[in-house]
C-alpha cells in the first residue's frame, strides 16, 4: 500500500477504451477478470462484447453466432415472456489451462457461453474449391486434387463459441464458478443455482432452490455463488439479506440445506429505512488459500473465517461518509450499485471500488488502508498514483475531497488482480486503468 | 425503532418514491429485476411502518378519549340496567375531539340526526328523509322558546342545523321533543314535528309539544341530562353512518334517559375506572373486551 515506509507503489501504466466523455450504453465495463496465468485479461461491456488483452495482442470477441458485431438488430428476445433479453455480459470466468488453448466462460441475463480462445501462427493455402472471391467452384470444373499446405502468418489469437448453456435460468443469471475439478461450473440466478458438466449443454443439475411456493412470500434472493478454490464439493452463496451460506454437495443432491451459515447481526443503533438495501451482499469471493472468505454489502468489506459463522474476522469501512446520505443515493438508484471485491495473489490485500472512480485497498496484515483514484489526469506513463482523502466534516485539508464533491455518476464496480504479480485491472464507467507496483 | 434523523426524507415521499420504482421497473429493458424490486420493498415497508406509526398515534390521541366513551356505551347496551354516569368533564373534552373527528370524517352532520330521524320515524310509523339530509343551514335552526318553523322548513334535517358538531341533536321519542345539546348547554329545537312531515299527512302542529322550559330552567339538571344526551351523542359519532338504525339500542337510550338520573350517578365511579383501563389497552383489546361480555 502507497504510502510513507510503505511497500506498494502503484504506477499507471495502460488505459484503454474511449477518451471522450459522452459514454455509449453498450461500452460501459460490466466485468473484469485475469486468467489463472494473468497472461490473458478479459472484459465484458453491456453490449454483449467481450474483449481480451494479451501483453500486446488486443483481440475482440464478437458475442453471438455471427460474425458481425453486436448491435440492436440482432438483440436477443425471449419468445415466451416477451422480454428483451439484455446481453450486458455479467460475469467472465476463465478455465485453467489444460493445452494451448484457453477456455473462459461467459455469461448475460440468460445464457452461459464457453469460449475457445487459441492462438494461430499458420494457415493454410492453396485450396482449389474456391475463386478468388471465396465462392465455391462448379465441382465438375475442378479436375486435380490438392492438399492444402500451411505457410506462417502474423500471430493471430482467435476465438470462437464451443458451447452454449442455455433455457436452464427463469430469473437473472448474476454468476458462474468453474469447479476446482475442471468438468463442472455452478450458474447462480436470483433463486436457484444449477450444476453444469461443461460437455453437456442440453441439461444441469438443480442443487439450490430457494424460490418459496408463493412468491410473495420471498424474503431473499441469490446474489452471488462461488465453488471453493480446492474442495470440489464445496460452494457458498450470499443473499441480499447479508447472509452466506457453505454447501457440500456430498450431504445430499439438493443443497438447500446449508452445512454452515455465515451472519453478522445487525447493530441496532444503525437501523435506518435502507437497512436491508445496505446489508444485501453484492459479492463474495474465496481466499486463494481456500481458508477466508471475502464480501461486499454496500458500505464495507467483511473477510470471514471459514470456520467462524458468527461474526467476520475483520471488517472494512469503504466509504462510511456515504451512511448519512443514504436517501439521497436512494433517490438516484446509486444504492444498487453492484461492488466487486477481489484478493491479491497471497491474500494478503484486498481491493475494492467505490464513487468518484476512487478505489481502495486494505492490508490486513499491516493494517493499512489507501485510495486511489483512476483518472486521465493522473495518466502519464509510470506515474506514481497519490493516495487520496475524502473530507468526512469540519475544514477541508489541501488535497482533500468532500463528500458532497464526489461524483456518483463516476463509479468503479469492477476490479482485478493478477494471480501473482502487482499488477491490478480497474474499471471505471468505460475505461480500462492497468496499474502497476513501480518495483514490478 | 427505525430512526428518521439520518435524512431529511419523511416516511410519505420514501413510499411514493419507492412506488414510483417498482412503476419504472415494469418498463426496464431485460425483464423486471427481482433482487431490485424485493430491496425497494423493504425500503416500503419500513417507511409505511413509520407512517403508520405516525398516523396512529395522532389518531390515537384524538379517538383516546371517544373510544372510552363508545366502549362504556357498548358496555351499556349490553346490561342496560347496568346505569353509568360519565364525567361531565371527559364528557367535554371527549365529545369536542369526536366532533373534530367527525367532521373531518363523516361529511354531513344531518347523518347522525338522520340516525335518530330514520329511527323515530320507523317507531313513529312515518317515513323520513330517505333520501339522504340536506345539509342544514344555519339560519334554520331555532332555539327554545322560539315558535316552530314553518313546514317547509321540515325538509330540512333538524339536527345539528349547524354545520359545526358541537351540537348535537336527540329525539325523546316519548315526549315527541327534539333536544340540541350544544357545548354543555341544552337547547330544545321546535322542529321536531319536521321529522314528521316529509310525507306525512298529518299536521305536524298537533303532535308538537314543548315539554321542557327555556335553557335557563333546566340549568340545574344540565349536567346529568346533558350526560346523558352526551352519551347518545357518543352513540351518534360513533355509528355515523346513516345505516345505523338499530332501533333496539335507541330504545335503550330511551329506558335510560325514562330511568332516573340518581342510577347514573352512583355508578360514575366504576365506569371511570373500566374507561380507562379501556383508554390504556390497544384498540384490538377493546374490541376483545366488547366481545367478551
Amino acid at each position: 500500500i502507497a504510502g510513507p515506509g510503505g511497500d506498494m507503489q502503484w504506477c499507471f501504466s495502460q488505459v484503454k477504451g474511449a477518451i471522450d466523455d459522452d459514454v455509449a450504453e453498450a461500452d460501459i465495463i460490466s466485468t473484469v477478470e485475469f486468467n489463472h496465468t494473468g497472461e490473458l485479461l478479459a472484459t465484458g461491456d453491456k453490449g454483449g462484447r467481450v474483449v481480451i488483452f494479451q501483453q500486446e495482442i488486443e483481440v475482440q470477441l464478437q458475442n453471438n453466432y455471427s460474425s458481425f458485431w453486436k448491435h440492436p438488430q440482432f438483440r436477443k428476445f425471449d419468445y415466451l415472456k416477451s422480454l428483451e433479453i439484455e446481453e450486458k455480459i455479467n460475469k467472465i470466468r476463465w478455465l485453467p489451462q489444460k493445452n494451448a488453448a484457453q477456455f473462459l466462460l461467459s455469461t448475460n441475463d440468460k445464457t452461459i457461453k464457453l469460449w475457445k480462445i487459441s492462438e494461430r501462427d499458420k494457415r493454410p493455402e492453396g485450396y482449389n474449391l474456391k475463386e478468388e472471391d471465396g465462392r465455391y467452384k462448379d465441382p465438375n470444373t475442378i479436375t486435380s486434387l490438392r492438399v492444402p499446405v500451411l505457410k506462417p502468418m502474423d500471430l493471430m489469437v482467435e476465438a470462437s463459441p464451443r458451447r452454449v448453456f442455455a433455457n436452464a435460468h427463469t430469473y437473472h443469471i448474476n454468476s458462474v464458478s468453474v469447479n476446482s475439478d475442471n468438468e463442472t461450473y455452478l450458474s447462480a440466478d436470483d433463486l436457484r443455482i444449477n450444476l453444469w458438466h461443461l460437455e453437456i449443454t442440453d441439461r444441469s443439475f438443480n442443487i439450490v432452490d430457494i424460490k418459496p411456493a408463493n412468491m410473495e412470500e420471498l424474503t431473499e434472493v441469490i446474489t452471488a455463488a462461488e465453488f471453493h478454490p480446492h474442495q470440489c464439493n464445496t460452494f457458498v452463496y450470499s443473499s441480499s439479506k447479508g447472509t452466506i451460506r457453505l454447501c457440500d454437495m456430498r450431504v445430499s443432491a439438493l443443497c438447500d440445506k446449508h452445512s454452515k451459515l455465515f451472519e453478522e447481526p445487525e447493530d441496532p443503533s444503525n437501523r435506518s429505512f435502507f437497512s436491508e438495501i445496505i446489508s444485501s451482499i453484492s459479492d463474495v469471493k474465496f481466499s486463494h488459500n481456500g481458508r477466508y472468505m471475502m464480501t461486499r454489502d454496500y458500505l464495507s468489506v467483511k473477510i470471514w473465517d471459514l470456520n467462524m459463522e458468527t461474526r467476520p474476522v475483520e471488517t472494512y469501512q469503504v466509504h462510511e461518509y456515504l451512511r448519512s446520505k443514504l436517501c439521497s443515493l436512494y433517490e438516484n438508484d446509486c444504492i444498487f450499485d453492484k461492488f466487486e471485491c477481489c484478493w491479491n495473489g497471497n491474500d494478503s490485500v484486498v481491493m475494492t471500488g467505490s464513487y468518484n472512480n476512487f478505489f481502495r485497498m486494505f492490508d490486513r496484515g499491516h493494517r493499512r488502508d489507501v485510495t486511489l483514484e483512476a483518472s486521465r489526469e493522473n495518466s502519464k506513463p509510470m506515474q506514481v498514483l497519490k493516495p487520496r482523502k475524502v473530507c468526512t466534516g469540519g475544514k477541508r485539508k489541501k488535497d482533500e475531497i468532500s463528500v458532497d464533491s464526489l461524483d456518483f455518476n463516476k463509479k468503479i464496480l469492477h476490479t482485478a488482480w493478477h494471480p501473482q504479480d502487482n499488477i491490478i485491472a480497474v474499471a471505471t464507467t468505460n475505461n480500462l486503468y492497468i496499474f502497476q507496483d513501480k518495483v514490478n | 425503532m427505525i430512526s428518521t434523523m439520518e435524512c431529511a426524507v419523511d416516511a410519505q415521499s420514501l413510499i411514493s418514491i419507492s412506488l414510483m420504482k417498482i412503476h419504472n421497473s415494469r418498463t426496464q429493458r431485460g425483464g423486471i429485476k427481482l433482487h431490485k424490486n424485493l430491496l425497494v420493498s423493504y425500503v416500503l415497508r419500513n417507511a409505511r411502518q413509520v407512517y403508520i406509526k405516525e398516523k396512529y398515534a395522532e389518531i390515537y390521541r384524538m379517538q383516546q378519549y371517544e373510544e372510552v366513551m363508545t366502549v362504556c356505551n357498548e358496555i351499556q347496551e349490553l346490561n342496560p340496567l347496568d346505569l353509568e354516569a360519565e364525567d361531565a368533564e371527559d364528557e367535554e373534552q371527549a365529545r369536542t375531539a369526536c366532533c373534530a373527528e367527525e367532521a373531518s370524517a363523516c361529511g354531513s352532520p344531518c347523518h347522525r340526526g338522520a340516525a335518530h330521524c330514520r329511527a323515530a320515524g320507523t317507531v313513529a310509523g312515518c317515513s323520513l328523509l330517505e333520501d339522504g339530509c340536506k345539509e342544514p343551514e344555519p339560519s334554520y335552526y331555532r332555539s327554545c322558546c322560539m315558535e316552530a318553523p314553518p313546514a317547509p322548513l321540515c325538509e330540512q334535517c333538524p339536527a345539528n342545523s349547524s354545520a359545526h358538531c358541537n351540537k348535537t341533536t336527540v329525539l325523546d321519542l316519548d315526549t315527541h321533543v327534539v333536544t340540541t345539546v350544544e357545548n354543555g348547554y341544552l337547547h330544545q329545537d321546535c322542529c321536531c314535528d319536521a321529522l314528521q312531515c316529509g310525507q306525512s299527512a298529518q299536521s305536524p302542529a298537533k303532535k308538537r309539544k314543548v315539554e321542557f322550559g327555556c335553557c335557563a330552567s333546566d340549568a340545574e339538571e344540565a349536567p346529568d341530562f346533558t350526560a346523558a344526551r352526551k352519551r347518545a351523542k357518543r352513540e351518534d359519532c360513533s355509528y355515523s353512518a346513516p345505516d345505523y338504525t338499530d332501533t333496539s339500542n335507541i330504545s335503550n337510550l330511551i329506558s335510560i334517559f325514562g330511568s332516573g338520573f340518581s342510577g347514573l350517578l352512583s355508578r360514575q365511579a366504576d365506569l371511570e375506572q373500566i374507561c380507562s383501563k379501556q383508554a390504556l389497552a390497544s384498540l384490538g383489546a377493546w374490541t376483545r373486551a366488547i366481545v367478551a361480555f
